[in-house]
């Protein structure tokens, strides 16, 4: 079954500026692939043309089999509530407190009364907590978001999606306020909730050590073109320092020692930092 | 005379701000606007202090002191006070209800159709259209001419000013609401609109908490601005402070007069308090 399907994509704003170019690609349902690229090849636009937030300006597009924008109204309420984004800077407003913020991932799949009620008293707190403990921040439920550090917010952002529990997980720069140790630990999570439910997930990343850990397929995108889409193991150091246009200079990293030996790798070594 | 070597001779960008010439017209534009207006408006603030013109007004204030005491008039004025207050406070609440639906239909951070754009986008931009008219319509018309209208149907009393601040307050909340709900960071709602939720899950989890103090802000001025109106209604019939004011000014009674304006310092002093502490609770 076809969970993410691109062909002949592209995308121009509308002040005329071009985004992304020929864009074909398929990711089968509970599929796990990692996005890299410079920032300005077209990542974020990628994740909001399959999120449904942009509108593909040509060429085809279809989520779990449906096109969205031939569906009916009611049709493509339902798909987006079976799609959970997580955005590189969390859109929660500040004021809202941790538990309201990540409840708020099921608002597509609660009636209208459930969701008033659960502003006065949380319908679930514990299934909040739950997902924030996975990013650990169990803590802080009841803490106003306007009291948590960035990264502390982005995780929010994370716990709200997998609250949400959604077929398609799509993520944009999840972990790009998170030290190498907490990143790494919430794209395990999201990793495992994939695994676990066998939904598919794209994430892109900055950090080029994240995605060869943690997706077995990466997409490396330029100037909002794709250059390759191939197994991790085949992708070199060589094409990376070409996609990155980084030749003698180090690429971007989180912090983890798992880059590929100039030759395809088979096999990507997993460390953690300061463990040998 | 040579430039000296080794420098790099590149055009340099000059210091001139480029939206200078733009802001100055603009200023011009709107002092030459601005001085016929005064001129149509009789604005001539300098006969105020014409010697004869002074006295008169002195003589007028001074008909305002002492502020009238007599019990039975307050207990007039306190009953009055409690119909103002009453007044204003129904109406407000009536405004409440007509401003929110409409408010949230015309807010475009609420619209699922302009993500895309997607199915129903032309009908959605026709109900936020229509709706943004009809808001228009409530608050084109003063109170005090609904207030006419409605004393007609309803006999003198505080009734008519009810709808009547109704009608108008309900206009300007639904417009200033729509404001505010889009002033804000509207990511936030895009962002649960685009994951499945329903126009008001959006609102509360998202619009609302980022823009709660302004509301509530906004809410208690207008309830204050509907104290003040209600004295001009008053004045057609529509009860309370403003009837009151109206008798005692007929009769030429300054110091009831100013006893009732005293009644309304304390008023605006109460709702800037309330405001004050309802700011403090929602931050």
């Amino acid at each position: 079954m076809t969970g993410l399907f691109l062909e002949g994509a592209g995308l121009v704003h509308p002040n005329g500026q071009r985004a992304l170019r020929n864009v074909s690609l398929s990711v089968d349902s509970g599929e796990r692939v990692g996005v890299i690229g410079p920032s300005g090849a077209g990542k974020t636009t990628l994740v909001r043309l399959l999120g449904t937030s942009l509108r593909p300006s040509e060429g085809q597009l279809f989520i779990g089999d449906t096109d969205p924008w031939h569906a009916g109204a009611g049709a493509l309420r339902q798909l987006r509530a079976r799609i959970g984004v997580i955005h590189q800077s969390p859109p929660i407003p500040p004021r809202l407190r941790v538990v309201t913020a990540v409840l708020a991932g099921r608002l597509g799949a609660w009636p209208a009364w459930k969701a008033l009620a659960s502003l006065v008293v949380p319908d679930d707190a514990a299934g909040a907590r739950e997902a924030l403990e996975r990013l650990d921040l169990g803590d802080r439920v009841f803490d106003r978001c306007d009291r948590l550090s960035g990264g502390q917010l982005q995780r929010v952002g994370i716990a709200r999606v997998l609250y949400q529990r959604p077929s398609f997980i799509l993520a944009d720069e999840p972990v790009s306020a998170l030290d190498p140790a907490l990143a790494d630990l919430s794209v395990g999570a999201l990793v495992a909730e994939s695994e676990g439910r066998g939904a598919t997930l794209l994430a892109s990343l900055h950090a080029v050590d994240l995605a060869l850990k943690w997706f077995p397929r990466l997409i490396g995108m330029k100037a909002g073109e794709i250059v390759f889409d191939r197994p991790t193991a085949a992708v070199t150091t060589a094409m990376l320092h070409d996609l990155y246009a980084t030749e003698g200079r180090a690429l971007p990293q989180q912090g983890l020692d798992v880059l590929p030996d100039e030759r395809p790798a088979n096999v990507v070594l997993l460390k953690r930092p300061g463990c040998q | 005379m040579s430039a000296a070597a080794g420098t790099i001779a590149g055009p340099r960008v000059t210091l001139r701000d480029p939206a200078a010439r733009t802001r100055a017209t603009a200023l011009v534009v709107a002092l030459a606007v601005l001085w016929p207006l005064l001129w149509l408006a009789e604005f001539k603030p300098w006969h105020l202090f014409d010697s004869g013109n002074l006295q008169v007004m002195a003589s007028f204030l001074a008909g305002f002191l002492p502020p009238a005491t007599a019990p039975e008039f307050l207990a007039l004025l306190w009953k009055a006070t409690l119909e103002t207050l009453a007044i204003a406070t129904a109406g407000i609440a009536l405004a409440f209800v007509i401003a929110v639906p409409l408010a949230v239909v015309a807010t475009r951070a609420l619209s699922v159709s302009r993500i895309g754009p997607g199915p129903g986008r032309g009908v959605g931009a026709a109900v936020r259209t229509a709706t943004r008219g009809l808001l228009t319509v409530l608050r084109a018309i003063p109170e005090v001419v609904w207030a006419l209208v409605f004393v007609r149907a309803l006999g003198l009393g505080p009734g008519a000013g009810v709808l009547a601040l109704a009608v108008t307050y309900g206009g300007m909340l639904g417009k200033v609401y729509t404001e505010i709900l889009e002033s804000g960071d509207t990511r936030s709602a895009r962002a649960l609109l685009e994951a499945g939720s329903p126009r008001l899950g959006a609102l509360f989890y998202a619009l609302v908490p980022s823009t709660a103090q302004e509301l509530a802000s906004y809410t208690v001025y207008r309830w204050e601005c509907a104290v003040r109106a209600s004295v001009v209604m008053g004045f057609v019939g529509a009860g309370g402070l403003g009837q009151l004011m109206d008798q005692s000014m007929k009769m030429l009674n300054g110091g009831e007069a100013s006893s009732i304006l005293l009644t309304f310092l304390g008023l605006v002093i109460v709702a800037d308090a309330m405001s004050a502490l309802i700011r403090r609770v929602l931050s």
